[in-house]
C-alpha cells in the first residue's frame, strides 16, 4: 500500500473527524430534545389535570343528627314519605334560632338534596332504625364544597356570591362544631351520571365501558386471530387475497365515525337492536378494533420462525395440530398485547358512540347489556359542557379513572409481552 | 386454547341472539329524551328527580341538538323511537309534516321556560353597555357605508368606539358560538334582526329585496372580530377570563355561575340577571319547549307522572329546582296554561 496515500487519508479522517463527532452531537441532542418536549407537554397535561381534578376525590360533608320521626315517616308507605323533611327539620333544629320561608330555605341549600335519598335507603333497607336518632354525615351542596375548596372566591361582595353573608356565617359555626369536613368522595365511585355534581359518580360510566368492552374483546379477539390464521396459514396468495389484505390495512385507518353512521344503518336500523345499549356500542367498536388485532395477529404469526412449523410438519403432525399446538401459543403474547392495544383504543372512543345514542345522560346504573348505557369519555364530555362549576374538578378527575383505566390495560399488555414472549 | 376460543366465540353469538330476541319483543320501560343541548340541564334534572322520587326508571336523555332531536323524534311512532324531543325554539312546519308523513301525528307542545342569551367579559374589564344596532353594526358582515348609507361595505368597524362613540376603545373581539349551534340562531333573530332593523337604510331594503335584507341582517363576519368558540361554554368561560378585552356570547346559565368572573353586558338598558329576564325587560331570551308523542303517553311507562313532575311548581316555579339550574320561569299564566296542555295532552296545531 502506498504509504504516502495512507497518511493522507489518516490526515483526511483526522481532520474530518471533529465536524464527525460534532453532527453525532448535534444528531443526539436533537432527539435528546425530542424526549424533554415530549415529557414537558406529558407534565404539562397530567399536572393540570391532576391539579384540577384531585380535589374530587373528597366531598365537603355535614355531620347532621337525624331523628327518624315516626310522625313523618309512616310504616306502611315509606315510598311515598317525606324524607327532604327529615333533612330539614334536622338542619331547623342545629340552628333552632333560623326563622322565615326564605331563611330557612337559604339554610337548607347547605345541603345536598341528595341527602334525602340517602336517609329513604337507609330507612327502606332497615325500617327499625324509626324511632331512633343517627349521626350521619351527609353530603353538603356544592356550592359549599366548592367554597371549601377555595374553587369559589369568599372575600368578594355578596352580590357576585353564589352563597350569601347568612350561609357563610353558617358554615363557618358548622366548621367550628366540627360539623363539616372534607371526606373521601365514595359516591364518585358508587353513584352513576347526576346533575348535582356532589351526587354525580362514574360508576355507570364505568360499568358501561366494562360491558361494552367486553362485547368488544369476546367478538373481535375470536374473529381478528381466526381471520388472521386463515390468512396467514391457509390461504392462497392471489389476487384475492390480495384486495383483502389491502381492505384490512385501509379499515384500520378509516375515521371512527364512520363506523358509527354503519352501527347505526346496520345494528340499529336494521336489525333493531336496543338503541343507546352497550351491546351496539361494543359490536360498533368491534368493527373499529377488529383491522387492528387481525394486522398485530398476522404480523405475530408471521415471527413464528418456518423452522417450527417444518419441524412439527416433519414429524407427522397435520396442518391443524400444527398450527393449534405450536404456531399459535407462540404467537399468542403478539396476540394479546395486539388486542389490549385495539381495546385501549376502543375505551377513549367517543365518536362512533354518539351516532347511536351513547352520548346520553343515564343516570341508573347499567344492570344488563341491553340497558341504556354511557362510557367514560362521554361522560367526561358531559361533565365538561355543564356549568357548575364543581363539575370542573369532577371532568378532571373522571380523566384521571380513564387514564388510570388505560394504563393498566397498557401494562397488562406489556406485562404479558415480556413474560410470554420468546425470541429466536 | 381452541377449546377456550370457540366457547367465547359460541357464547357471545349466543348474547347477540338473545339480545336481538329481546329486542324484537319489544318493551321499553324508561322514558327515551332526545334534542337540544340548551334544554338538556333542565330536563337532566327532572328526569333525575323523576328517577328517585317514583318508582319508575329514570329516563335517558340524549344531547342531540333541536333540529337532530325532531329527525329521530319525527322517524316515527314505536317504542324504538323516543318519546319526548327537547327543543331551543319552536317546531317548524316542514317538521311537523316530516313526523305526520312518518305517522307521528299528535304532537303535544309544552313550554317549559326560557333561556337568556347574554353577552358578557371578565370582571377586570369595564361593563359594556350596548344596544342591539351596535351589536349589528360590530358583528354583521356587510354594514351600511358610514359616509353613503344605501350603499352596503365589508364591516369597516375596528374597535367598540368606531361603532359607538360611548363605548370603549378597545377592538372587537367576540368569542360566540359556531353556525351549527341554536345558540347562534336564537342570537341572529333576537339581536342581530331587530338591531338591523332599526337601521332605515336596511329597513327600505325590506320590502325591495327580501334577499338581500336576509342576507345583510343574518350574516355574521368572518374577519377575525367575531370567533367561533366551539359548543363549549366553559370554554368561553375560560377564554374570557384570560383575555379581559374579549366578550363571550352564551346561555345565562354560565354566567349564573360564574359571576364571580364576569359580568354580563347590558342589553338595551338592562342587565342580564334572572329578575329581568324573568319579567321580560332582558329582550334576549326564547322560549324552550318540550315536545310529546302523544301515542307513547300510554304505552311507556311514567310519561304522564314524568310531565307532571316536569311541570310542578317544585320543578319550574320561582324557587324551583330548574330556576337553580337557570331556567327562567314563564309568567305564571303561562305555566298554567300549558301545565293544563300537559296534563290534557292537548294536541299541537300549527296555525
Amino acid at each position: 500500500m502506498n504509504p504516502e496515500f495512507s497518511t493522507s487519508t489518516t490526515a483526511q479522517v483526522l481532520r474530518s473527524l471533529p465536524k464527525r463527532y460534532a453532527k453525532e452531537r448535534r444528531f443526539r441532542l436533537l432527539g435528546l430534545c425530542a424526549i424533554v418536549l415530549t415529557m414537558l407537554f406529558l407534565m404539562v397535561l397530567l399536572g393540570t389535570i391532576f391539579l384540577k381534578g384531585w380535589t374530587a376525590f373528597q366531598q365537603t360533608h355535614i355531620r347532621l343528627d337525624v331523628y327518624f320521626d315516626p310522625v313523618r315517616l309512616d310504616v306502611k308507605n315509606l315510598a311515598n314519605a317525606n324524607y327532604g323533611a327529615l333533612v330539614r327539620d334536622s338542619m331547623q333544629r342545629m340552628f333552632p334560632d333560623v326563622e322565615g320561608r326564605s331563611n330557612r330555605l337559604q339554610l337548607n341549600r347547605l345541603i345536598s338534596s341528595g341527602a334525602a335519598f340517602t336517609l329513604q335507603d337507609m330507612v327502606t333497607s332497615s325500617p327499625e332504625i324509626i324511632g331512633t336518632t343517627r349521626s350521619l354525615w351527609l353530603p353538603a351542596d356544592d356550592e359549599v364544597d366548592m367554597l371549601i375548596k377555595g374553587h369559589t372566591p369568599r372575600d368578594v361582595p355578596e352580590t357576585i356570591r353564589r352563597l350569601s353573608d347568612q350561609q357563610l356565617v353558617w358554615i363557618d359555626t358548622l366548621v367550628e362544631d366540627g360539623r363539616l369536613e372534607k371526606q373521601f368522595n365514595g359516591a364518585f365511585f358508587r353513584n352513576g351520571d347526576s346533575r348535582e355534581p356532589e351526587l354525580a359518580g362514574v360508576r355507570g360510566a364505568i360499568t358501561g365501558s366494562f360491558y361494552t368492552l367486553m362485547v368488544t374483546l369476546m367478538l373481535s379477539f375470536p374473529i381478528g386471530v381466526a381471520a388472521a390464521v386463515y390468512l396467514e396459514e391457509f390461504a392462497p396468495k392471489n389476487i384475492f387475497t390480495d384486495l383483502i389484505e389491502v381492505n384490512i390495512n385501509n379499515l384500520a385507518a378509516i375515521p371512527s365515525i364512520i363506523f358509527g353512521l354503519l352501527g347505526l344503518a346496520v345494528f340499529l336500523n336494521f336489525f333493531g337492536l336496543p338503541r343507546s345499549s352497550s351491546i351496539v356500542g361494543g359490536l360498533v367498536l368491534t368493527l373499529m378494533t377488529l383491522p387492528t388485532i387481525i394486522i398485530a395477529s398476522r404480523a405475530s404469526l408471521k415471527a413464528v420462525p418456518p423452522s417450527i412449523r417444518e419441524a412439527a410438519l416433519g414429524i407427522g403432525a397435520s396442518k391443524m395440530q400444527m398450527i393449534l399446538h405450536h404456531v399459535l401459543p407462540l404467537a399468542l403474547p403478539g396476540m394479546l398485547t395486539g388486542t389490549i392495544i385495539g381495546m385501549a383504543q376502543a375505551l377513549g372512543e367517543t365518536a362512533p358512540l354518539l351516532m347511536i345514542g351513547m352520548v346520553a345522560f343515564i343516570v341508573d346504573v347499567p344492570q344488563s347489556l341491553q340497558d341504556p348505557a354511557t362510557v367514560l369519555p362521554v361522560q367526561i364530555y358531559l361533565w365538561a359542557d355543564s356549568p357548575e362549576r364543581a363539575f370542573i374538578e369532577r371532568t378532571s378527575a373522571a380523566i384521571m379513572v380513564l387514564l388510570a383505566a388505560l394504563l393498566i390495560m397498557n401494562a397488562t399488555a406489556v406485562y404479558l409481552r415480556n413474560r410470554f414472549e420468546r425470541r429466536w | 386454547m381452541l377449546k377456550q376460543t370457540v366457547s367465547l366465540a359460541a357464547a357471545s353469538l349466543l348474547m347477540l341472539s338473545a339480545a336481538q330476541a329481546q329486542a324484537a319483543s319489544g318493551g321499553r320501560d324508561y322514558i327515551s329524551i332526545v334534542g337540544s343541548s340548551t334544554v338538556y340541564p333542565f330536563s337532566t334534572a327532572v328526569a333525575e328527580q323523576f328517577g328517585k322520587t317514583t318508582a319508575f326508571k329514570t329516563p335517558k336523555i340524549e344531547s342531540t341538538g333541536s333540529g337532530g332531536g325532531f329527525k329521530l323524534f319525527c322517524a316515527g311512532s314505536g317504542v324504538d323511537t323516543p318519546d319526548i324531543s327537547n327543543s331551543s325554539r319552536r317546531i317548524k312546519k316542514s317538521e311537523v309534516e316530516n313526523c305526520e308523513k312518518n305517522g307521528v301525528k299528535e304532537i303535544v307542545e309544552i313550554k317549559v321556560g326560557y333561556d337568556g342569551i347574554v353577552l358578557a367579559n371578565s370582571k377586570k374589564a369595564d361593563q359594556l353597555k350596548l344596544n342591539r344596532k351596535d351589536l349589528y353594526l360590530a358583528l354583521a358582515k356587510e354594514v351600511p357605508s358610514p359616509d353613503e348609507p344605501t350603499k352596503f361595505v365589508v364591516n369597516p368597524y375596528k374597535t367598540w368606539k368606531e361603532v359607538n362613540a360611548e363605548l370603549p376603545d378597545i377592538n372587537i373581539e367576540v368569542l360566540g358560538p359556531p353556525p351549527t349551534s341554536g345558540t347562534r340562531d336564537a342570537f341572529i333573530e333576537m339581536v342581530m334582526e331587530p338591531g338591523c332593523s332599526e337601521i332605515d337604510s336596511i329597513k327600505a331594503l325590506e320590502k325591495s329585496n327580501k334577499d338581500k335584507y336576509k342576507a345583510i341582517c343574518q350574516t355574521i363576519r368572518e374577519d377575525g372580530a367575531y370567533i367561533d368558540a366551539g359548543e363549549n361554554d366553559n370554554l368561553i368561560v375560560q377564554k374570557l377570563e384570560a383575555n379581559p378585552k374579549a366578550v363571550g356570547i352564551f346561555g345565562f346559565s354560565f354566567l349564573d355561575q360564574n359571576v364571580d368572573k364576569l359580568q354580563g353586558s347590558v342589553i338595551e338598558g338592562s342587565a342580564p340577571v334572572f329578575d329581568s329576564i324573568a319579567s321580560g325587560d332582558y329582550k334576549v331570551s326564547r322560549p324552550l319547549f318540550i315536545y310529546v308523542k302523544k301515542a307513547h303517553a300510554g304505552v311507556i311507562p311514567g310519561m304522564n307522572e314524568f310531565l307532571a313532575e316536569f311541570t310542578s311548581e317544585a320543578a319550574w316555579g320561582e324557587e324551583g329546582y330548574l330556576a337553580e339550574k337557570g331556567l327562567i320561569p314563564a309568567p305564571k299564566a303561562e305555566q298554567e296554561q300549558n301545565a293544563q296542555t300537559a296534563k290534557d295532552l292537548k294536541v299541537l296545531v300549527l296555525e
